[in-house]
């Protein structure tokens, strides 16, 4: 037996019941003290730290252990180590972030995330990660747009899978709780405290509640709400509907990062992701004309870092000192504005995209070598040998900023007892979000979230328990479709929806598309009231679709709504209709709050950041 | 509508109800049947060729002279070679030893090849797939009821491969001492340079020895394989590299060099016999 | 360029199925994933597959094409004649939950087995210092995604069920080769990969290999390797001689064995309770 063996058997499982609420369903519950909702990056680490911390904890997670979309990740994770470019520190990183997300952050959030984020990436490596590494044997940096020096901690093209892997095998080394293809339908509660959670199992369709006072969601995003979307279809906005729906609040909802750089052709992998690492490792933009166009986007705010002649920009690769940065590896909601005008003024490729290319770049040895997933996902996808041809490319749904307000320090939300982190969490990445800084902020707040909750848990005298008339209520709930007799089609709805939101709420905004995106949202409701299920409830997607599309459509009223309050265009928000930034918006968050099924958004002003940390952005940028 | 039925101990456990053995759709059985061909008909000539050492004989100034069918001046068979049992001719007898002359040298000698192949982690491959269909291809369900794999007598003795190995490249290097002598032609007027059609056979029969030697798996966990840290050991690790990439075309070496000392052989004898003539030149 | 493609589907669960055939229409580009979609969103609402990334990242939509262990993410369509019938069914080797879907908690048991990787204390905080050579090997191994299309095409235990409890299969296999790699580590898990996961089970037959999406070389860079560093350890005369009489090192790593005994309660939970009369109403032949 070894030492992690003998903690192990010191975990305690949760005492389990199994207990009938009724005649028409049997459910099983458990005990906890906190309950992670999700098992990407972020709740895994959340789940970690909760134990740590001597916590009796669960995960739950919709997909099998392992699959959560933190896989999807491939460029790196950002971490100012100053193993490349000793001149990186986290003032550096903060001021990038900040300056990535145009001053909208929590700065409170970012300060933390920079300056935590290389122990939590050395933590990975003592738990088995195995980056890249330097000539002196280090963790070697990648460059990234956005982040003045090499700073992403990197595993080829695919550290998010090293990532999971990593964590999830820290996880069941510790031996905790793992509910695997299990969906939360609702979060109970006891008066204002949180006291569980509701779901069902996919696989028999039975319901399982789990009772503790403390609950972090780590459900990621909303992405499946758009129709083309590097998202899976577990991003289906679960995390910030439950929040809402429990009292919760949503901030920055309006901003939604599309990457620049998703896959156009064949249709079936439309909007798969192609790492920005592609652009990092040399890759460059060009139109259907040969033109490297990105020089013609430079905008003012980044004009004084970005190198203006193509000759300066290749020289950076080796010297970022003495030259500017490659205008290709600006922040991504630039990038993807000018791909988008691109290709609108007609100077696009012939499945309407523009070019990606780095076979002219580099050598095919070192594609093979960087960028292994991306040669593969061309080769076996598209019938591309991306050492030979460009790539078609054009932007795609990616990521929301915006999540559950929450906490700087602790990721607690307004409700007590209830966290949020990851991509489900708002207020770190401001109005956009710099690439290889979203898997730093998992682990970063991951293990935040699950401490606070930990000692949130313990710190309760009194155990929270909901009641069963709310047990009933969401056992009615998720088996309404089963009675439904509308006749909708559940899988027809969602997809009517998504063309929705990509059409009318999408990279280019305007009010009159938003407002007419509402009324199509209002009669989504409608119709996904109707919904009607065919089959049983062991492991029916029909089902779960029915059920997922009501936080789809929390979310993308949310997203409407707080896209039509911002008059201006900043960030991953982008209006037609009022094209420039206002710094007089640049002072506000937008809340979403919820309440008996109203959306409701209201203005919030900007903590204010110390005067030390305002200082960091008075020196000329390079 | 529903109640409780099952606990967490009675997990389902049936597999799908598919009677098929498989479903596959493409040729998988060629491969397989290529295999058994393949080695059946070297099984076939090798153990033929093996015990077959009588004596031919070819017409000298007019004189019928006897020699050894495994030898053909100045080529000897691979599978004769190192000649060093009574019978061998004198002018490539190693150590003219006096014993087990009624046994064809063969057999002793291919003891350490044969049983470097059998133990070889390619041919096992091959062969449990082709022989033992265990399994016949993948996803096709194999045919037996017990499996208990290479955990027991005999097939525990696999784990031998590498003592094989180190005799087999002993034996290669032999093989190229042989393709080098083959350029050498002795007769009264002393050593004189020889190129002919049976000297490239040998060359290319002990790079192709050599190169499925070098290749072997255990090679290349000798080599530096079995160390965690090849940075403190560069010139295994460069080593490893190298039987590396000859590793990747183990298989491709297996056969062309299982194929060519068959051929090899045959030829020898065919120009031993005088069924055919070799194109040489002697300077 | 749409067409109309015939599938024949195994719909089902536990106590029972067949086959099912549909003809569904499919554009060009398209992979099986997305013909198994447009039938469920059409036709067969209720039809369970279990997919997530449609990239072949995450590994969840492993199924049999035509009998051969495939990602359905990763399967085009132009890979088959037109007019051919595909036959889509589920892994063979793991118990089948509904239709597409199996229950493959065999591989998250068996994962829990490994003991973790286990570095000196001393270590911590960025100190690691690792040549890229030294870590590439085990590297290679962490492109797993886990899709167990491997576990399931190994014939020891997808011809023989009897074999589970001993056999920790090819997946397991390269995570501990990953491990006795990693130039860090501290203990040594090589006997136990052979007297309590079953490396011994494995014939080398090389189908992991061969349907592995990622590409690893399963066999010929963590299952030969683990085989040859057992024979040093056991089978080895001379090398055992070498380490008695002291002109070989020991590696310094503490011999291991697995982390959990097999067949104890397990953090990996299923459903307690299941729902009555419930079943899948799809018409089987």
């Amino acid at each position: 037996m070894t030492e992690s063996s003998g903690a192990r058997s010191a975990t305690s499982t949760g005492a389990r019941s199994a207990t009938s609420t009724g005649a028409r369903s049997a459910h099983e519950t458990h005990d906890y003290d906190v309950v992670v909702v999700g098992a990407g990056g972020s709740g895994l680490r959340a789940a970690i730290a909760a134990h740590e911390a001597g916590a009796r904890t669960a995960i739950l997670t919709k997909s099998l252990l392992g699959k959560a979309h933190t896989v999807m990740a491939e460029g790196g994770i950002a971490a100012a180590m100053g193993n490349v470019w000793p001149e990186d520190n986290w003032q550096v990183h903060f001021r990038d972030t900040m300056r990535g997300g145009k001053m909208l952050n929590n700065w409170r959030m970012a300060q933390i995330h920079a300056q935590e984020a290389p122990d939590r990436v050395w933590e990975l490596e003592e738990w088995g990660a195995l980056f890249d590494r330097t000539k002196e044997g280090k963790i070697s940096q990648r460059d990234f747009g956005g982040h003045r020096y090499a700073r992403l901690a990197h595993v080829g093209d695919r550290t998010g899978l090293e990532m999971i892997r990593t964590l999830q095998q820290r996880a069941v080394d510790l031996g905790i709780d793992v509910y695997m293809e299990c969906t939360v339908t609702r979060l109970l509660k006891s008066g204002d405290r949180i006291a569980g959670t509701f779901g069902y199992w996919r696989e028999t369709g039975s319901f399982i509640q789990l009772n503790a006072p403390a609950v972090i969601l780590a459900t990621g995003g909303i992405g499946k709400s758009f129709k083309v979307t590097s998202n899976s279809w577990e991003y289906t906005g679960d995390g910030h509907a439950l929040a809402l729906e429990a009292g919760g609040s949503l901030i920055n909802m309006e901003f939604v990062q599309f990457h620049p750089t998703g896959m156009v052709w064949p249709l079936s992998v439309r909007g798969l992701l192609i790492t920005e690492s592609v652009r990092g490792e040399g890759g460059v933009l060009r139109n259907s004309d040969g033109k490297r166009f990105m020089f013609d986007y430079i905008s003012d705010y980044f004009k004084a870092e970005t190198a203006d002649t193509e000759e300066e920009a290749d020289r950076w690769y080796d010297d970022h000192i003495n030259n500017r940065r490659p205008p290709e590896l600006l922040p991504r909601d630039e990038v993807a504005r000018a791909i988008n005008s691109e290709i609108k003024a007609g100077r696009g490729s012939p499945h309407g995209g523009v070019y990606l290319d780095i076979a002219t770049r580099r050598s095919a040895a070192d594609i093979h070598k960087r960028l292994p997933s991306m040669y593969h996902q061309f080769k076996e996808l598209a019938d591309v040998d991306i050492t030979k041809e460009p790539m078609e490319v054009a932007p795609t749904a990616h990521y929301v900023m915006g999540g559950v307000e929450v906490d700087a320090d602790t990721q607690a939300a307004t409700v007590p007892g209830l966290y949020a982190v990851g991509e489900a969490s708002g207020g770190m990445h401001g109005s956009n979000r710099l690439g290889g800084n979203s898997l730093s902020d998992l682990i970063v707040f991951g293990k935040r979230a699950g401490e606070h909750a930990a000692e949130y848990a313990a710190k309760q005298s009194t155990r929270p328990t909901a009641s069963s008339a709310a047990v009933e209520d969401a056992i009615a709930a998720a088996l309404k479709p089963f009675e439904s007799n509308g006749g909708e089609n559940a899988y027809a709805v969602q997809h009517e929806l998504q063309d929705v939101m990509f059409d009318l709420i999408g990279i280019i905004r305007t009010g009159e598309e938003m407002q007419r995106a509402l009324t199509e949202i209002e009669k989504f409701k409608g119709r996904a009231a109707r919904v009607t299920v065919d089959g049983g409830r062991a492991y029916n997607p029909g089902w779960h679709v029915a059920l997922d599309i009501n936080s789809m459509l929390t979310v993308s009223e949310a997203v409407a709504r707080a896209a039509l309050e911002r008059k201006e265009s900043r960030g991953g928000h982008t209006r037609d209709d009022y094209p420039m930034t206002d710094p007089e918006w640049g002072k506000v968050n937008l809340i979403v709050t919820q309440t008996d099924g109203r959306i409701a958004i209201e203005r919030k002003p900007l903590p204010q950041m110390p005067n030390d940390l305002m200082s960091l952005f008075e020196e000329p940028a390079k | 509508m529903a109640t409780q039925s099952a606990t967490q101990e009675t997990r389902p456990t049936a597999r799908a109800a598919i009677t098929a053995r498989h479903l596959r759709t493409d040729r998988w059985w060629f491969d397989p049947l290529l295999t058994f061909i393949v080695f059946g008909a070297f099984v076939i000539y090798g153990t033929w060729a093996a015990f077959d050492h009588s004596l031919v004989y070819t017409h000298v100034a007019g004189n019928p002279t006897p020699h050894r069918w495994f030898y053909a001046k100045p080529y000897l068979s691979p599978f004769y070679s190192p000649c060093v049992a009574d019978g061998c001719p004198t002018d490539i007898n190693w150590a003219s030893a006096d014993i087990w002359h009624w046994l064809s040298p063969a057999l002793y000698i291919l003891i350490l090849p044969l049983g470097f192949r059998a133990t070889c982690y390619y041919y096992r491959r091959a062969y449990y797939r082709a022989y033992w269909l265990s399994p016949p291809a993948c996803a096709v369900a194999e045919p037996h009821k017990k499996y208990t794999g290479e955990t027991r007598f005999p097939l525990l003795a696999q784990n031998l491969h590498r003592y094989f190995w180190y005799g087999s490249a002993v034996l290669g290097g032999i093989l190229t001492y042989d393709a080098v002598v083959s350029f050498i032609y002795t007769n009264s007027s002393g050593y004189h340079f020889f190129i002919g059609v049976g000297s490239f056979v040998l060359v290319i029969n002990a790079i192709l020895i050599l190169g499925y030697t070098f290749g072997c798996h255990s090679c290349r966990h000798i080599t530096a394989g079995r160390l965690n840290h090849f940075s403190k050991h560069p010139i295994r690790y460069r080593w490893w590299t190298l039987v590396s990439k000859l590793n990747h075309w183990h298989r491709q070496w297996a056969w062309a060099s299982l194929v060519w000392i068959a051929l090899a052989d045959l030829y020898i004898r065919l120009v031993s016999n005088g069924t055919i003539t070799d194109y040489h030149h002697i300077f | 360029m749409s067409r109309d493609l015939q599938m024949r589907v195994w719909r089902g669960d536990a106590t029972g199925g067949g086959f099912v055939d549909y003809t569904v229409p499919v554009e060009e580009g398209e992979v099986v994933l997305d013909a198994v979609h447009r039938l469920q969103a059409t036709q067969a609402g209720d039809l369970a597959v279990r997919w997530n990334c449609k990239a072949g990242k995450c590994g969840s939509c492993s199924a049999e094409i035509n009998g051969l262990p495939r990602l359905m993410c990763m399967t085009r369509l132009s890979s088959f004649d037109p007019g051919e019938t595909i036959t889509i069914t589920p892994m063979r080797t793991f118990p089948v939950i509904r239709d597409l879907v199996t229950d493959v908690s065999f591989n998250f048991e068996k994962a829990r087995e490994v003991p973790a990787f286990a570095p000196a204390t001393d270590n911590a905080g960025g100190k690691f210092r690792m040549a890229q050579i030294d870590v590439e090997r085990s590297q290679e191994f962490r492109k797993c995604i886990e899709c167990f299309l491997c576990q399931n095409t190994c014939h020891v235990i997808r011809d023989h069920d009897e074999n589970k409890p001993a056999f920790a299969g090819p997946r397991f296999f390269i995570r501990y080769a990953e491990l006795d790699m990693h130039p860090l580590d501290t203990q040594d898990r090589q006997k136990m990969t052979q007297e309590d996961e079953g490396l011994g089970l494995c014939n080398i037959t090389k189908c992991c290999t061969d349907v592995c999406p990622e590409h690893i070389k399963i066999t010929d860079n963590a299952i030969i390797p683990m085989k040859e560093r057992v024979v040093d350890r056991k089978y080895d005369p001379v090398l055992f001689l070498g380490s008695k009489i002291g002109l070989r090192r020991d590696s310094g790593r503490t011999v291991v064995g697995p982390a959990v005994k097999r067949g104890g309660p397990s953090p990996i939970k299923h459903p307690a309770t299941t729902v009555e009369g419930d079943a899948s109403d799809a018409e089987v032949d």
